[in-house]
């Protein structure tokens, strides 16, 4: 249950800190988070307070564990790297800017499988 | 107040804050109540009953764009813009969205709580001047009431406009396969100013979009026309709400690709903080339109060749199957894109 | 405006900071994709398809519904909602608690998600529209610094699980303001899981039990329910592959007749949990029974503040007399709501007197109705399930 969301600590003050969370920052209260935390430690917050350290190793750790329940091979899997994927697609999720030619138009419409 | 205590009260119904949220509480209460008695124009070409951004009604050979918005928000002042530019921005945009990108003529009449200090209303006059002048909006005729102080909180405008639309873009004008775009990033209005409302304090900037789109949609239509088949302003039920009433007018589905929809980083990352849907939330600085296939890509490029426009996108297509509802391919799975049925409040589950 | 160009990009685009790229690979249509394959290629090795597999948590049904995920569940795999969206199931009665106080003229502080959620006659945002000082707070933090501002009484009501009660355990042992309590509806999750699979006729066959509730207490809660139950439980996140992987397990246990607690969340959940937010969450708090709405009533399950908290507790502090509205209403629905026959699999929406009449998503009676992928609310709104 209940909406947990992860973020990076910028700076602690006493029992709070300044979390970024996906670029967005807010106060967080540390009262509850059972473990000492550092700037640059990930946290899980839950309505304002810090639930959760989450060690960076252990993402990795679920991902192998997902792999592993695929049939494909663990190995391709594992080299296969998401991020560098994702970041190359970024900013263009929509067509380029420029253009308004006929080629443009036939992507267009190809990408959002329009047939006319 | 529910079913079950209104039917043992004799039917003893308040209004609640639910009936000003855009979405189907505000359609019963029109419907049921207020509207119930109106008689609509004979010869109306857009009236009531079609439930738009605003009225088309025929003069002398033209079609006369008729519509009218009261502008009441907290706070007044807000990241981005103020009640002034609010109730100019949304007038024109409700003109422009059905066609009528040319204002011919603005009514501004304010009610203001006795007590309001004079100051924030020379604020407001001027935020409403400039907007008039950024979007060529004559102000024609006006009028001004006080209240007893706490009799009204602070200030409301309403304003009226009217223009001629020389090709009508009624939310009832999709089919299928007609493109959708929208011409900017969406969110900002709403996230905005509920983190401002509810003192949330992000340490990001962010400001509503609230700016009249009638040079955009003017543009838009210069080079589309006529195959610019549908528009409306996402405005209370935001980019969902606006879809669904698109499809159910139209008579057809609407498909949606989230990864195509523009949103900035801000608005991602306080829907994620909020658990708020980005979707579900108010703009008042974008619009949406159905182009036909063949015009699409030229229309979207005089958007993004627009200084309002460089963030517009093709985000889907009107399709034959799903009528009267909107898919949402996820890039994960599909779901339906829903109106949000309440106002938008932060959840914690 | 102009001056303000902000980058744009899709969901699958940039998000600074490396914790929100590491959640982004969470969502990778790819990985998503390969694992509804082998989640369709276990449930075809099932015995006696289909499997009927539970979550218990409102952010998971969140995340299956913003992420579509249904849509690539194979027939075999028949995913139920539980009782595990903590506002769904917030009686009635609890709900009249805080509207009554509200009409007494006390500021109520609550979590956005409580504000539609109707009482017997009414909400709490029914009391705001006719003039109640209700405010929605998003931290409990928030609800702390409320009182501070203000002169008169503050109460918070307080809605969630143990990872939400938590927070509201840290607040009342950090000294609050004098005019500040709490009114409590926080829930505890690991004995519904147990009501609900000893009812008789269900269909459960497995539970993805809520990661973040068990970040709390640790999965090892969750080995007696195993024990008793037969069941297997296997714990899950909340990103698309985090739940689509949770599943994949669930189902391959079912497949096998395990009886086991597998743990599918590892970079959140331990064996143990936090030990410092459960101190402090049973140093505040103790379990009673109590009514859950529409299911049943559950043993140990609603948290109530312990006698050393009194001065907190805000149904100590007001003498709060709801019954009023009960009497306006007059209404007895709950005990025709079927909801935990509903989520046990073993009866549909449409068994139900009260479906689409007495209650709809509107003003909806038991929790399968509010919930937004409540069985009943999802029922009423496609005529069954939807079909994409």
């Amino acid at each position: 249950m209940c909406l947990g969301v992860p973020g990076e600590i910028r700076e602690i003050e006493g029992n709070e800190a300044v979390v970024d969370f996906w670029g967005v920052e807010r106060r967080v209260r540390l009262d509850i988070v059972g473990s000492a935390v550092d700037e640059g430690d990930y946290i899980l917050n839950h309505v304002g307070y810090a639930i959760r350290k989450i060690p960076e190793s252990e993402v990795e750790e679920t991902m192998e564990l997902f792999e592993t329940m695929l049939d494909a091979d663990p190995a391709d899997m594992l080299t296969d790297d998401v991020m560098d994927e994702l970041e190359a697609n970024a900013g263009a999720p929509t067509p380029a800017t420029s253009g308004g030619d006929e080629q443009d138009e036939e992507d267009l419409l190809d990408e959002l499988g329009i047939d006319v | 107040m529910s079913e079950r205590a209104r039917d043992s009260e004799d039917n003893d119904e308040r209004v609640t804050l639910t009936h000003g949220s855009g979405g189907q509480a505000t359609r019963d209460l029109v419907s049921g109540t207020l509207a119930a008695g109106f008689e609509d124009a004979p010869d109306s070409l857009v009236g009531l009953q079609d439930w738009d951004d605003g009225a088309v009604l025929p003069f002398g050979g033209e079609r006369l764009v008729v519509t009218t918005d009261t502008h009441v928000i907290q706070p007044p002042f807000f990241p981005g813009g103020d009640i002034g530019r609010l109730a100019v921005s949304g007038t024109v945009n409700d003109l422009a969205v059905m066609g009528a990108t040319e204002v011919r003529g603005l009514t501004s009449a304010v009610v203001v709580e006795a007590n309001y200090p004079r100051r924030n209303l020379e604020r407001i006059a001027e935020s409403m001047s400039e907007t008039c002048r950024e979007a060529s909006a004559p102000v024609v005729s006006g009028d001004t009431k006080v209240m007893g102080n706490g009799e009204l909180d602070g200030v409301t405008i309403n304003t009226t406009g009217v223009g001629i639309a020389e090709h009508v873009t009624p939310d009832s004008g999709l089919s299928p396969d007609d493109v959708v775009l929208v011409t900017g990033t969406i969110g900002e209005h709403g996230i905005s100013l509920l983190a401002e409302r509810e003192g949330i304090d992000f340490e990001a900037e962010l400001a509503s979009d609230v700016q009249p789109l009638n040079g955009l949609l003017g543009t838009a239509l210069a080079v589309g026309g006529e195959s610019i088949t549908a528009m409306k302003d996402p405005t209370r039920t935001g980019l969902a709400g606006a879809l669904n009433e698109m499809a159910r007018k139209s008579d057809v589905g609407i498909e949606i690709s989230d990864e195509r929809v523009p949103v900035t980083d801000d608005v991602t990352g306080a829907g994620e903080l909020l658990g708020l849907d980005p979707y579900q939330i108010a703009n008042e600085g974008v619009a949406i339109m159905g182009v036909e296939p063949t015009a699409a890509e030229r229309v979207l490029a005089a958007l993004r060749d627009h200084p309002k426009g460089e963030n517009a996108a093709a985000i889907g297509k009107a399709i034959g199957d799903y009528r009267g509802r909107v898919v949402l391919d996820t890039g994960i799975g599909n779901r339906y894109m829903r109106e949000p049925s309440k106002e938008v409040v932060p959840r914690i589950c | 405006m102009s001056e303000r160009n902000p980058p744009i990009d899709g969901p699958t685009g940039s998000i600074s900071g490396s914790e929100g790229d590491d959640e982004l690979r969470f969502r990778d249509p790819e990985k998503a994709d390969a694992l509804a394959d082998r989640l369709a290629e276990i449930g075809d090795e099932l015995d006696d398809p289909p499997a009927t597999v539970m979550h218990v948590c409102g952010s998971h049904e969140q995340s299956i519904a913003k992420f579509g995920l249904r849509s690539l569940l194979p027939d075999t795999v028949n995913l139920v909602m539980g009782p595990g969206c903590p506002v769904c199931v917030t009686n009635m009665p609890e709900v009249d608690e805080a509207v009554a106080l509200a009409e007494k003229g006390v500021t109520i502080a609550t979590y956005g998600d409580m504000l539609k959620v109707s009482g017997t006659a009414k909400s709490l945002d029914d009391v705001r529209s006719e003039g109640a000082d209700v405010r929605v707070v998003y931290g409990t933090q928030d609800a702390v610094e409320l009182a501070e501002d203000l002169d008169g009484e503050v109460v918070f009501f307080a809605t969630g699980f143990e990872t939400t009660a938590a927070p509201t355990a840290a607040v009342i042992r950090d000294d609050p303001p004098e005019n500040f309590s709490v009114l409590s509806a926080h829930k505890y999750i690991p004995p519904a899981m147990e009501i609900v699979a000893e009812m008789p006729d269900t269909e459960i066959d497995g539970y993805l039990a809520a990661g973040n509730a068990a970040i709390i207490t640790g999965h090892g809660i969750f080995d007696g329910l195993v024990d008793r139950h037969g069941l297997p439980v296997v714990v899950g996140g909340f990103e698309p592959l985090d739940i689509l992987a949770g599943l994949v397990k669930l189902v391959e246990h079912v497949r096998d007749g395990d009886q086991t607690v597998e743990n599918a969340y590892p970079r959140c959940v331990t064996r143990d949990g936090n030990r410092v937010a459960k101190e402090q969450l049973w140093d505040v708090f103790e379990a009673v029974g109590g009514e859950w709405r529409g299911i049943a009533h559950i043993p140990n399950a609603n948290l109530q503040l312990r006698d050393e908290y009194a001065e907190y507790d805000a149904s100590k502090r007001f003498d709060v007399d709801a019954s009023y509205l009960r009497e306006q209403s007059g209404s007895r629905l709950l005990h025709d709501c079927i909801c935990g026959d509903i989520m046990a699999g073993a009866a549909d929406p449409t068994d139900c007197r009260l479906f689409g009449e007495a209650c709809t998503p509107a003003d909806p009676v038991g929790a399968c109705m509010v919930s937004s992928e409540g069985t009943c609310k999802i029922w009423h709104e496609y005529g069954g399930r939807p079909d994409l």
